[in-house]
């Protein structure tokens, strides 16, 4: 790896259709070697910052550097990147090997060495032997490997990736995203991952930059996400949470009691928006939260409510808990071998739920 | 069929008891074919006495021979010897093939840039060019060769233009009666059957593929040669055998700009449907521009085929 942790400098970069932002004054780093993810619904900003890096799009205002050069004026067939498109572009009038040998030509190698190359490619994304191949007998996965054959084998500095996942099955992108991640350790080049499926970013990469309506809400690796979000806006995003209005009654050493709106008087670690008499909102996710019969013993927070719902999902359950004072069900998400006497909850039974401190994350009300 | 099969199907009536009309009807029910075959009775009755009878009358005329108003009707090759042995029709065969030949590939080459600019750089009211591109077709097919003897005649428009410019003295004669003035008059008339089919297969080029070419590494002019053209050549090929095999056996264009030099082997078949009233003879000459044509189209369509395996 390179170890630079400013490889790709992306500086207060905004591109305008007409009058829309569809990426807005955005600014952040991107380390040599690292496997970087753009993630946001769709229409936040993700794919055109990809396109902008590629050199399809030009930024409206601000300058990209790659490697300290700057790459605005650069047309895309003379940048150090690669793309592996969403639907993967393959050329239809060339099989499988003159796809992969597209990009040669600019190297000017000799006919033994380009082969070299492609079978060396083929073989890094498990096309071997599938070189004749026409480019329309192939499945999706296999166009997907012969995309990124394609793009890897003009040995880029970044690796673009535009959702190269999405038109695969489910059991094949999970395949997918552990080769994904396996080849770009052992190549140790930047990998750029645009995807709107936040499991996905949270597997691959080592950071993920949440996007919405053009703006980057939070980069952070993807534990610190999901644990620490930073807004209502990520936190929703990121997997599942449940809100729960509050406002901060006292501060005292680090520590922020709060009141909530149903799930009683909480302590938290304070932030620096918790001020007291601050309106704020308490976000816990479901599978932090635990449901029991009895009152758990001890001082631990805890409060009474009754199973809205509940549904049986193999290796975990999924409970909708009615609180009252709360205006949402409080969604819990319990591991099949903690449900210890779970077998009886089901509808209608009242529960304890249960949580430690540390569970609770404190946001900023929107 | 076993006794419970029967049973089970007791309540429903048994085959011999329906009506004619009844079992006529499931039999065309039940059968694909039998129902599309319907579905195309009407344009099958045109071209069986519109298209097959007629034709079928020309071949056998064409084993026919004149003798002075009459017409033996008894088999002979005579004519086909004298078709394919008389330097004339040979000549002008080889006049007519070489003539179209021009024609194809020059409206070709002329088509393609308007094709590639209506598909590539107009986002808005396409359909608008392309009608817009296609008006010539809206006059008169006299009315446009007309035009074009006003264009390049004796007083015509190039030629006095270039007169009063002084570039030259004598007006140019070789743009009106000869092979030129067909070439350019059909060149005009047959573009949009060109523009078409290549506009068509430019614009179902996935643009993606074009971006995936620069991310390769690839310029513009690379980008054209390796994917734009090569993606685009089903409607080249389909353009150019559209206008190749029509005009042929054109006659009215070279009759009113070809002059002696640029007369066709339609203008010969006329002929012998006409004043020289051999219809044997013409019918013969149809008959060898046809396996003619069917052979260079047979040849083109498989040369085509091998070339686009060899590029892929």
């Amino acid at each position: 790896m390179n170890g630079n942790d400013a490889y790709i400098r992306i500086e207060k970069v905004s591109k305008h259709f007409g009058d829309v932002a569809a990426v807005d004054n955005v600014e952040f780093n991107i380390s040599g070697g690292e496997f970087f993810s753009l993630l946001g619904a769709s229409g936040c900003g993700k794919t055109t910052l990809l396109r902008m890096l590629a050199g399809f799009e030009t930024p409206t205002m601000g300058e990209i550097y790659i490697d300290g050069a700057a790459i605005t004026g650069v047309p895309p067939h003379q940048r150090p990147t690669n793309m592996v498109f969403q639907n993967y572009a393959i050329f239809p009038h060339l099989d499988v090997r003159r796809n992969t040998a597209y990009g040669l030509r600019t190297e000017k190698l000799d006919k033994a060495e380009s082969n070299r190359r492609v079978d060396e490619a083929l073989e890094m994304v498990k096309l071997q032997g599938f070189g004749d191949r026409k480019s329309t007998e192939l499945s999706g996965g296999q166009r997907q490997r012969v995309a990124l054959a394609r793009a890897l084998i003009r040995r880029p500095k970044v690796l673009l990736l535009d959702e190269p996942l999405g038109a695969l099955d489910k059991k094949l992108r999970e395949e997918m995203q552990l080769e994904l991640r396996a080849l770009q350790q052992s190549l140790g080049i930047t990998f750029i991952f645009v995807t709107h499926d936040q499991e996905e970013a949270m597997t691959l990469s080592d950071r993920v930059a949440v996007m919405s309506g053009g703006k980057v809400l939070q980069i952070a690796a993807p534990k610190e996400i999901y644990n620490r979000p930073v807004s209502v806006e990520v936190a929703d995003f990121i997997g599942q949470m449940n809100f729960v209005d509050a406002s901060v009654t006292d501060l005292a050493d680090g520590q922020a009691l709060i009141d909530t709106a149903g799930l009683g008087q909480i302590k938290a670690r304070a932030t620096e928006f918790a001020h007291k008499g601050a309106n704020i909102v308490v976000a816990v996710r479901p599978e932090k939260l635990t449901l029991s019969k009895d009152r758990p013993a001890g001082e631990g927070n805890a409060v009474q409510g009754v199973i809205s719902t509940a549904a049986y999902l193999g290796d975990r359950s999924h409970f909708y808990v009615t609180v009252a004072g709360t205006d949402k069900p409080i969604a819990v998400a319990a591991q099949e071998s903690d449900m210890s006497d779970g077998q009886s909850l089901g509808a209608d039974s009242a529960v304890w739920l249960s949580w430690s401190d540390e569970a609770v994350v404190l946001l900023n009300r929107a | 069929m076993g006794l419970s099969d029967s049973t089970a199907i007791a309540g429903t009536v048994p085959e011999s008891r329906r009506s004619l009309a009844a079992r006529l009807r499931v039999i065309f029910m039940r059968s694909e074919s039998l129902r599309g075959y319907a579905l195309l009775s009407p344009t099958l009755i045109v071209m069986l006495l519109g298209m097959c009878l007629p034709f079928a009358l020309m071949v056998a005329m064409s084993f026919w021979t004149q003798r002075g108003f009459d017409i033996d009707i008894s088999f002979s090759l005579t004519n086909y010897g004298s078709a394919i042995s008389s330097p004339i029709y040979e000549a002008l065969l080889m006049r007519s093939l070489a003539i179209s030949g021009t024609c194809a590939i020059v409206t070709v080459l002329l088509s393609y840039p308007m094709a590639y600019y209506v598909a590539f750089h107009v986002h808005r009211r396409k359909m608008l060019w392309i009608i817009l591109m296609t008006l010539p077709f809206w006059t008169s097919y006299l009315l446009r060769i007309f035009a074009w003897k006003i264009v390049l005649g004796w007083n015509g428009v190039i030629n006095s233009g270039l007169k009063s410019l002084g570039i030259i003295d004598q007006p140019l004669e070789f743009l009106l009666y000869s092979p030129t003035a067909v070439v350019i008059t059909l060149v005009h008339a047959w573009a949009a059957f060109a523009i078409l089919p290549i506009y068509v297969s430019l614009e179902k080029i996935d643009r993606s593929l074009l971006e995936a070419a620069a991310d390769l590494g690839d310029g513009p002019v690379q980008r054209f040669l390796r994917v734009t053209l090569p993606l685009s050549l089903p409607g080249v090929i389909a353009a150019m055998l559209l206008i190749f095999v029509p005009t042929v056996g054109d006659y009215v264009t070279p009759a009113l700009v070809g002059g002696p030099d640029g007369i066709m082997i339609a203008n010969m078949i006329q002929a012998q449907f006409g004043k020289v009233n051999n219809w044997p003879m013409g019918a013969t000459l149809a008959i060898v521009m046809m396996i003619v044509l069917t052979i260079i189209a047979v040849v083109y369509i498989w040369l085509t085929r091998k070339l686009a395996e060899w590029i892929s």
